[in-house]
């Protein structure tokens, strides 16, 4: 049971307290780029998601069953990012042969996904905090559904800003990364609230 | 010698990976229907819908498996992208009925006044949504320009009079915004249809008159005057079949107020 709550608040800590996109500021080039429409935005949310929980699945073990015997810790990054890169790339050809309706729906946004700094973060991250394989996929999916969060949110705004008249100086990005800078700010709320309930 | 071992497990890494995708590759190939790409590179690629498919990728592979038939549903692309898809598929193609889109109304309810200030979002959509819009006239173009920014080809400008003004040589019928205007303002007409009522108000004759010089009045001069029978009036806006219309122009010399506009304007080939 106590390791049930565990895995629960490790899991919101994912989507909340620890949000990738708003309190880590990894993975702002999709959160900016594919931000623009409720739809997009959702669909880059599940594959980054999915992408996430299969980058996990395969480089925790790669981290202990090949590096640490070798003492080769240091080659994490490197490693990561090249299976990392490799794994997206067989996926997108698997679910275009096997599931098309799958590929149609995620196959535009698996190749942005391919470097995306977030799926490196949440699996370098996973390691360094010492979590086991189960944790780190309950992390992984939670910061997967956070990262969802963040966009679907995030193209709420937007879609507001888009009809909005900016001064000319702000209009574009400027103004939409001062919207980030806000949504984020209010994720800060969240930080201490685990603290407060697990005390 | 102690960087040989992490070269090599990279290097392995690597190996292990390209091998790996080019067996997936060549394993889990999804095979392209042939005809699919030369189909794809006739069409115009504007991806407007106008064929009633969701692009110019989902038409070109309707066409290349055999779910359409029509080869000349493409009407950005006119006559000339017909018979090449024709030929690719070895079937006949019929003439492209091309369309052009016009805006019903004249913006001549005063422009320069308002109704009232509106300050909420810019958009047609949201302006109509408090009480019909800031113009006097409730049938008018708003003239925020939704139909502007839908348009793919940016044929549409608003004019001095505030209405949106659709270029026919740019216009490529494709019928977007038809659907965006919240007032239904925009239609197709075929291009060999030449006579068009340039207003939308159902109000009666003189509630026109008060706040436009140029909305129709439902007065019936057009209707007694056509050769053909072919104007109605329905809800007090004249309609214009144009099954029976010859494209005269009687209507257009009778009309008192001039909102029956008549011209060459959709003659030409525009989609070039």
């Amino acid at each position: 049971m106590e390791y049930l709550k565990q895995l629960t608040l490790i899991l919101m800590a994912g989507v909340l307290v620890n949000n990738y996109v708003l309190q880590k500021f990894l993975g702002i080039c999709p959160f900016l780029g594919v931000s623009k429409k409720f739809n997009q935005a959702f669909g880059m949310g599940i594959a980054v998601t999915f992408v996430m929980l299969v980058a996990t699945a395969v480089t925790y073990p790669l981290y202990f069953y090949l590096l640490v015997p070798n003492k080769l810790e240091y080659l994490e990054t490197i490693l990561f990012i090249l299976v990392i890169a490799a794994l997206v790339q067989f996926v997108e050809i698997v679910l275009k042969k096997f599931i098309p309706a799958l590929h149609a729906a995620l196959g535009v946004y698996l190749p942005l996904i391919t470097t995306n700094c977030a799926v490196l973060g949440v699996t370098l991250n996973n390691i360094t905090d010492g979590y086991n394989f189960l944790e780190s996929m309950i992390s992984s999916l939670g910061v997967g559904i956070g990262f969802l969060l963040a966009m679907v949110l995030f193209a709420g705004v937007r879609s507001r800003i888009e009809n909005c008249p900016a001064p000319e100086c702000m209009k574009g990005l400027p103004v939409t990364l001062v919207a980030a800078s806000i949504v984020s700010l209010a994720f800060l709320g969240f930080s201490g609230v685990f603290e407060t309930l697990l005390a | 010698m102690e960087i040989l071992i992490p070269v090599l497990i990279l290097l392995a890494t690597a190996v292990i990976c390209a091998v790996l995708l080019t067996v997936a590759s060549i394993f889990f190939a999804v095979k392209e229907n042939e005809k699919f790409a030369p189909i794809r590179e006739c069409l115009p690629g504007a991806n407007c819908g106008a064929c009633g498919y969701s692009g110019c990728d989902s038409y070109a592979k309707a066409l290349a498996e055999g779910e359409e038939t029509n080869p000349s549903l493409c009407i950005p692309g006119g006559d000339g992208t017909a018979k090449n898809v024709a030929a690719i598929l070895g079937v006949e193609a019929a003439d492209v009925v091309e369309r052009v889109a016009y805006v019903a109304c004249n913006g001549a309810c005063r422009p320069e006044e308002k109704k009232y200030i509106y300050t909420g979002p810019k958009t047609c959509h949201a302006a109509n949504m408090s009480f019909s819009g800031d113009r006097f006239c409730i049938y008018a173009c708003l003239g925020y320009g939704d139909c502007m920014k839908a348009c793919p080809r940016g044929a549409i400008e608003i004019n001095e009079n505030g209405v949106a003004d659709i270029n026919p040589t740019k216009c490529i019928g494709c019928g977007i915004c038809v659907d965006v205007c919240p007032n239904g303002l925009i239609h197709l007409i075929k291009d060999t249809e030449r006579v068009v009522v340039k207003c939308n108000s159902r109000k009666k004759g003189a509630d026109v008159r008060k706040y436009c010089s140029n909305g129709c009045i439902a007065c019936g001069k057009c209707v007694k005057n056509c050769p053909e029978g072919a104007i109605t009036l329905v809800d007090n806006l004249a309609v214009i079949d144009y099954d029976k219309c010859t494209g005269c122009g009687t209507c257009k010399d009778v009309c008192p107020v001039g909102c029956i506009h008549e011209g060459c304007f959709l003659c030409g080939s525009h989609f070039e």
